[in-house]
């Protein structure tokens, strides 16, 4: 598929219908990650409904690409994408964090199908994917390993090891997506940790690199082609800018939005502003 | 040990300080890098094994493998978390990798990404670790000695500590053909041969009554089950009659063979391990034992509860009891006490 009006329509429904899921779950909890599922649901509709390769019915289908969610604490957002691509059936939505779930509140691969790591312990993802993407090669497939990791991961040295082993071993099978959101748990990623400037240092370290803003489906869908298409032997990242509880706007005002406590009563406000936004 | 080298003073000079220290002694029959020549033999059976090393591939006998497969071989850098959760990739696509490193860098540094790219997952990855226990002189920065510990604790990890050159490469296609995450100890360069002489044979999860005796059971893994067997024929002449028991698998643990050779009576019931006191193969044993009814005279050879010091191996045998002298000392006291 390509962009065209029609396709990214498209994928604004399913960007819609994403965030919705994620509140809907959020709702089940009384909290949880809805501010990071919120900013991230666009870059999840480009990678399910126009990057990926994958069968609904059968989430281990070898030939499928493979998506790696590193930071376990966005389950929410990938559960909603899940749901939404038809891999895990929409009526287990309603047991999101409950006793027995296949959708536990951190992502962890022996619980649902279509999770391909457990992600909980942050840092963890990009090594994985290196392994996975050095196999793939291992076995001549042209399946891609998709990583999704956040800006406060950088913090973590192994992200670095990896990011230099993906590079060394020129595998170009991986296409990594860092969420810049700058917000972590002890406050704004950018003053817990300098990371910036990012793309110099990321192409410093071999990667074809892109930044854009994660909320622009046009430039998301854009930059996935641009990193699929390039020919280069190298590992590619797509720096995502996106914006903490996008398509909510009292969500998006709020300052400390790492883990939200949402009032019973601001759920059905959350939905009303979906919609709103939906129509717009 | 090899003849001393004299400085231009004339003093000896210890030269098993260094870090590539052997643990073969004088005259000792050896062979040459076991693990890596086993892994060649299973790689060309199993064209899913790949190996994996953190710059440590002529310091663990993996480029044996690396030589034989370079097509097969991923050079990681000296970086431990990425070797291992490149590992847990590689297993994901359906690959055996066989990881190595020290021993050190593994079970203290890489300790979450085993845990849980690898042991959570239930990951089909086999982690190999030179330096196991009191090998090296270089102090504690090289000292594994709570690698055990740590590994034991981890839910489906299977822990494995040969003790010679044949039991590793028995061990090898055994660990290759089980299912599931294993780590495995290792000696590596020049490594000695022993347990040929017994008839042994290395099964996963078994204990094996290698020599039998009625004053002490000895109840030993890796280097120890060496010196055990050492010190047992020493003690023999002084009428002393040690059984020697060696428990490789340290995970999951060998309990029918256990309970069953320390519930005859009268023997005093010896743990001896190249580990600490504190979490090994010796408490494993004790919790055994105490859950099931049993108490024998009970003691620990291992080493003790302390960041060890620096210096030439057989010094540091010596003085943290685990050399053959040392051993022999302490049983004497013990049945004498």
């Amino acid at each position: 598929m390509t962009a065209s009006p029609g396709h990214n329509k498209e994928l604004a429904e399913r960007a819609y219908r994403i965030r919705r899921n994620a509140v809907l779950m959020g709702e089940v909890q009384g909290q949880g990650y809805i501010a990071q599922a919120l900013d991230i649901a666009d870059v999840l509709a480009v990678a399910y409904f126009h990057a990926m390769r994958y069968r609904p019915d059968d989430p281990d289908w070898e030939g499928r690409d493979r998506f790696l969610l590193s930071n376990g604490h966005y389950a929410i957002a990938l559960y909603a994408a899940l749901i939404e691509a038809g891999i895990i059936p929409a009526e287990e939505l309603e047991t999101y964090g409950g006793d027995e779930s296949r959708l536990p509140m951190s992502g962890m691969a022996a619980y649902t199908p279509g999770m391909e790591m457990s992600g909980g312990s942050l840092g963890l993802g990009l090594s994985i994917a290196v392994g996975k993407a050095m196999g793939l090669k291992r076995k001549g497939s042209d399946s891609r390993v998709y990583v999704l990791f956040s800006d406060g991961e950088l913090d973590e040295g192994s992200v670095w090891e990896a990011i230099m082993a993906a590079a060394h071993h020129k595998l170009d099978n991986i296409i990594a997506i860092v969420d810049v959101n700058n917000q972590q748990a002890d406050g704004p990623s950018t003053q817990v940790m300098g990371f910036e400037p990012l793309v110099d240092r990321l192409e410093a370290f071999g990667w074809h690199t892109q930044r854009v803003d994660g909320n622009d489906l046009d430039a998301v869908v854009k930059a996935f082609d641009a990193a699929r298409d390039h020919g280069e032997p190298k590992p590619r990242m797509i720096i995502a800018d996106t914006l903490m509880g996008k398509g909510v706007p009292f969500l998006e005002a709020r300052e400390k939005n790492h883990f939200i406590r949402v009032e019973a009563h601001e759920w059905k406000l959350a939905l009303d502003a979906l919609d709103a936004g939906r129509l717009g | 040990m090899t003849k001393p080298v004299l400085t231009s003073s004339g003093k000896p000079r210890l030269t098993t300080s260094a870090m590539i220290a052997s643990i073969a002694g004088e005259g000792q029959r050896t062979k040459p890098a076991p693990f890596g020549h086993a892994l060649v033999a299973a790689a060309k059976e199993r064209p899913e094994i790949v190996g994996l090393t953190a710059d440590l591939g002529k310091y663990t006998d993996l480029h044996i493998f690396a030589q034989a497969y370079p097509d097969r071989f991923y050079q990681m850098g000296m970086a431990e978390q990425v070797m291992f959760g490149a590992a847990s990739g590689l297993a994901a696509e359906g690959f055996t990798p066989f990881a190595t490193t020290y021993a050190v860098f593994a079970s203290r540094r890489a300790y979450d990404f085993i845990h849980q790219t690898i042991a959570e997952e239930d990951r089909n990855v086999k982690i190999v670790c030179a330096l196991p226990g009191l090998t090296s002189g270089y102090g504690p920065s090289h000292q594994a000695t709570e690698d055990l510990a740590l590994m034991r604790a981890i839910p489906g990890m299977t822990v494995i500590d040969p003790c010679d050159a044949h039991e590793i490469e028995q061990a090898v296609p055994a660990i290759a053909d089980h299912r599931g995450p294993v780590y495995m100890r290792l000696l590596r360069g020049q490594v000695p041969l022993v347990l040929d002489e017994y008839g042994y044979r290395f099964e996963i999860g078994k204990a094996k009554v290698i020599r039998d005796g009625t004053d002490v059971l000895v109840i030993s893994s890796g280097l120890l089950t060496m010196r055990t067997l050492e010190a047992a024929a020493k003690l023999a002449a002084d009428k002393v009659s040690v059984a020697v028991l060696h428990a490789p698998t340290i995970k999951p643990l060998d309990t029918a063979t256990i309970l069953a050779e320390a519930g005859k009576t009268g023997r005093l019931v010896v743990v001896a391990e190249n580990h600490t006191v504190v979490g090994g193969l010796g408490e494993a044993v004790a919790g055994l034992l105490m859950r099931n009814g049993l108490s024998p005279r009970f003691r620990q050879i291992g080493l003790p509860d302390e960041f060890l010091a620096a210096g030439a191996l057989p010094t540091l045998h010596d003085r943290y009891g685990i050399s053959t002298d040392a051993i022999c000392t302490s049983l004497k006291a013990w049945l004498a006490g």
